[in-house]
């Protein structure tokens, strides 16, 4: 608001016509607090507080622990996801590159190899498998939905066919132990220092580079992102690839936390990881939304999910209450979207414009 | 403020920098709020705490609501707190959670019917050395994670029930043959065995002429035994150890002219077999009974939770009505004999 001056320029400043532009429509606390991130962030604070002191035993450290193990694997895939998503693609064969990766480890290490190099191999299957998605999406021209429906079928069932119905259970106890040890003396699992490494990662990736204002647009329209010298193809085929490398972590994480590695593994998470990325503030139709938001989204339904269950809350229940919650935040957006439309009047500037409508 | 946009070394450096300390904040907050909380509300001891949760496979599973229904019983006998917890699907990872929430909560024991023997054992472990006690049912893990397993039914019993039924059911003497699942499935392989075993010692007269093997599926199994009648017409009995076995070919046998002349039993499931027990194709079938399971885990979590027992062999504790057991070799407690259903008792079992 400071170097608001949009008066008609008066005769004295007649022969000095420098019109000077806001940089922003909105000031700065309103940008940073009034979001759907901030909200999501807000709620995921209510909730903790509320849970620390009214659910008997929440407030044991080790529930902090178990919480970030728990949720870990969505917290890793939705990194990669959130970029997909704002450029208006869906990646929902990552549960199953999960369970790739898992059984590539599960079988490497049957044979005898060490797991250092098995854990190389899983990532490049994860590579090759995200660059599959990528080479169909971008090169062939389907469509991402189409597209990973069928290599969620198709990875899953490689997976199964590859170890049948046995699991590999014997694992080095060095490895199993470092997916489970703690930093120091904290209830907070090592696995956390990748995640921040790969959130920070992603985060400049995104919020900071040229390649992520590249995303954004590719969301708002893949055409006029094209015609201002953003590269849409290679752009979404290196997503798609992160995708595929990051849940081939996610799946190495996965088993040898568990100690065990089945086709099976992770049935269903690709379904969590797309939930808790919308209820981040990330619009499926692309072009919107923020890893911050994201990040709060996930722990949201984690910490939701731990407190109800340590009040014995069935997990029904916990899947209404965590589907509810989806529906109301993409509501209350629209909703947001459409009073902010009603409140520019005629002539009136729209803030936010196209992006926020889309929400 | 895009990376590429601040031009000198310094302003990038002062980027990182900055990312760096507002980690090292976050990362600093999130420790010490997970040590200032050590001190504050910790479960109290587990000695006399009669707080046994029941963790089945999956919830919503008919055989898993009749188990539970059994360990309610007896928790509520001798005034414990029953709970029942667990996912909506039975996936290998889905119970950690449910137990790690029982560890927090702190109760006396847990009992469990495992989806993956290995998955959730750390889970098992850590609960464990919290001073929950452990009881396994229907479905172990790896002994190293539990106290004690509830085994329902060993292969003697199962072998010498079914024998019993189908030497029963023809006469003692006749043609019988064996509707199998699969050629290599271990157990099954094995009941077949001390089938043949116990029936040459017991009921000479009894010949099992043929093992066809239907591979769990409900078609093929009906074709086996459409084929096997075809090709034995002196037949007089089929014995199927599997549930998708003998519900198969009690269908096929219900629409054919070989109703109520051969003979048919094996393990079922009384809502499957429950149309032909009341029309007469299938006379008695045996399973064990998933309510005394429950029953009979919920009484050994007892016994741990007071210390009268530790899971060790050899040692004794009461179970209620069901009398008094003893622990076996690999902390192991059998049920005891498969329970038969027939038309007298089928109704009162809903799984």
């Amino acid at each position: 608001m400071t170097t608001a001056t949009m008066n008609p320029p008066t005769p004295a400043q007649a022969s000095t016509p420098a019109r000077v532009y806001k940089d922003y429509g909105q000031p700065l606390w309103r940008r940073v607090l009034l979001t759907r991130e901030m909200a999501i962030i807000g709620l995921l604070v209510v909730v903790t507080v509320v849970s620390f002191f009214t659910v008997k035993g929440f407030s044991q450290p080790v529930t902090l622990g178990y919480l970030l193990l728990d949720v870990m694997p969505i917290l890793l895939i939705a990194l990669p996801m959130t970029l997909v998503i704002i450029t208006g693609e869906i990646d929902l064969s990552v549960a199953s590159v999960v369970g790739l990766s898992s059984v590539t480890l599960g079988i490497l290490n049957q044979a005898g190899v060490d797991v250092g190099i098995g854990i190389v191999v899983c990532i490049l299957v994860g590579a090759v498998a995200g660059a599959i998605n990528g080479f169909l999406i971008t090169v062939v021209g389907l469509p991402s939905l189409a597209v990973t429906i069928g290599t969620l079928a198709l990875y899953r069932g490689l997976a199964v066919g590859l170890l049948g119905t046995t699991a590999v259970t014997d694992w080095p106890k060095f490895w199993t132990d470092l997916a489970k040890a703690k930093i120091g003396g904290t209830t907070i699992p090592v696995v956390v220092i990748l995640f921040v490494v790969l959130a920070i990662v992603f985060a400049v990736l995104l919020h900071f580079t040229p390649f992520g204002r590249g995303i954004y647009s590719i969301g708002l329209s893949a055409e006029a992102a094209s015609f201002s010298g953003v590269h849409v193809n290679r752009t979404k085929f290196i997503l798609f690839m992160l995708t595929g490398t990051v849940s081939a972590i996610a799946g190495i994480y996965y088993t040898l936390r568990f100690g065990s590695a089945r086709g099976d593994n992770a049935t269903g998470l690709e379904l969590q990881v797309i939930a808790a990325v919308l209820l981040g503030g990330v619009s499926i139709f692309g072009g919107r939304g923020a890893l911050h938001g994201v990040i709060a989204g996930v722990l949201l339904i984690g910490v939701l999910s731990s407190a109800l269950r340590l009040v014995n809350v069935t997990s029904d229940v916990i899947n209404i209450i965590t589907g509810v919650l989806l529906v109301l935040s993409v509501v209350a957006a629209s909703f947001l979207a459409w009073l902010r439309s009603k409140r520019v009047g005629p002539g009136g500037r729209k803030h936010g414009g196209s992006s926020a409508a889309k929400a | 403020m895009l990376f590429h946009t601040l031009r000198t070394a310094k302003a990038r450096a002062g980027a990182v920098a900055a990312i760096a300390v507002t980690v090292a904040l976050v990362a600093t907050g999130c420790a010490s709020s997970g040590g200032d909380t050590s001190a504050s509300s910790s479960a109290g001891g587990n000695s006399g705490n009669l707080a046994i949760t029941f963790l089945p496979k999956n919830l919503g599973n008919p055989y898993f609501d009749t188990s539970d229904k059994g360990g309610q019983k007896a928790v509520e006998s001798f005034g414990g707190t029953f709970q029942e917890v667990g996912p909506a699907t039975a996936s290998p990872d889905a119970q950690v959670s449910y137990i790690n929430t029982a560890t927090t909560q702190g109760v006396g024991a847990l009992v469990v019917s495992a989806n993956d023997p290995t998955a959730i054992c750390d889970a098992l472990n850590e609960a464990r050395s919290a001073g929950v006690k452990v009881v396994t049912f229907d479905s172990d893990t790896d002994a190293a994670c539990r106290d004690i397993f509830i085994n329902q039914a060993s292969a003697e019993g199962i072998a010498k029930v079914q024998i019993d039924l189908i030497a029963k059911q023809i006469g003692g003497s006749g043609e019988v043959a064996i509707l199998s699942a699969s050629a290599n499935a271990t157990n099954q392989n094995a009941w077949i065995e001390q089938m043949k075993t116990y029936a040459a010692s017991q009921y000479p007269g009894l010949t099992i002429v043929d093992t066809v093997y239907g591979n769990d599926d409900d078609q093929t199994s009906f074709d086996k035994t459409a084929a096997l009648l075809q090709s034995h017409p002196n037949l007089k009995g089929i014995i199927s150890p599997t549930t998708v076995g003998i519900a198969a070919a009690a269908r096929y046998l219900q629409t054919s002219e070989y109703k109520g002349k051969v003979a048919l039993t094996g393990l079922g499931t009384p809502n499957q077999m429950r149309d032909y027990v009341n029309d007469g194709t299938v006379t008695a079938f045996a399973l064990w009974n998933p309510a005394d399971l429950g029953y009979l885990a919920a009484f050994a979590a007892k016994a741990l939770i007071e210390g009268t027992i530790t899971g060790a062999e050899g040692d004794k504790f009461d179970a209620g009505d069901l009398g008094s057991y003893t622990v076996g070799a690999d902390n192991t407690v059998l049920l005891g004999d498969p329970y038969v259903f027939d038309k007298s008792n089928i109704a009162n079992f809903d799984f």
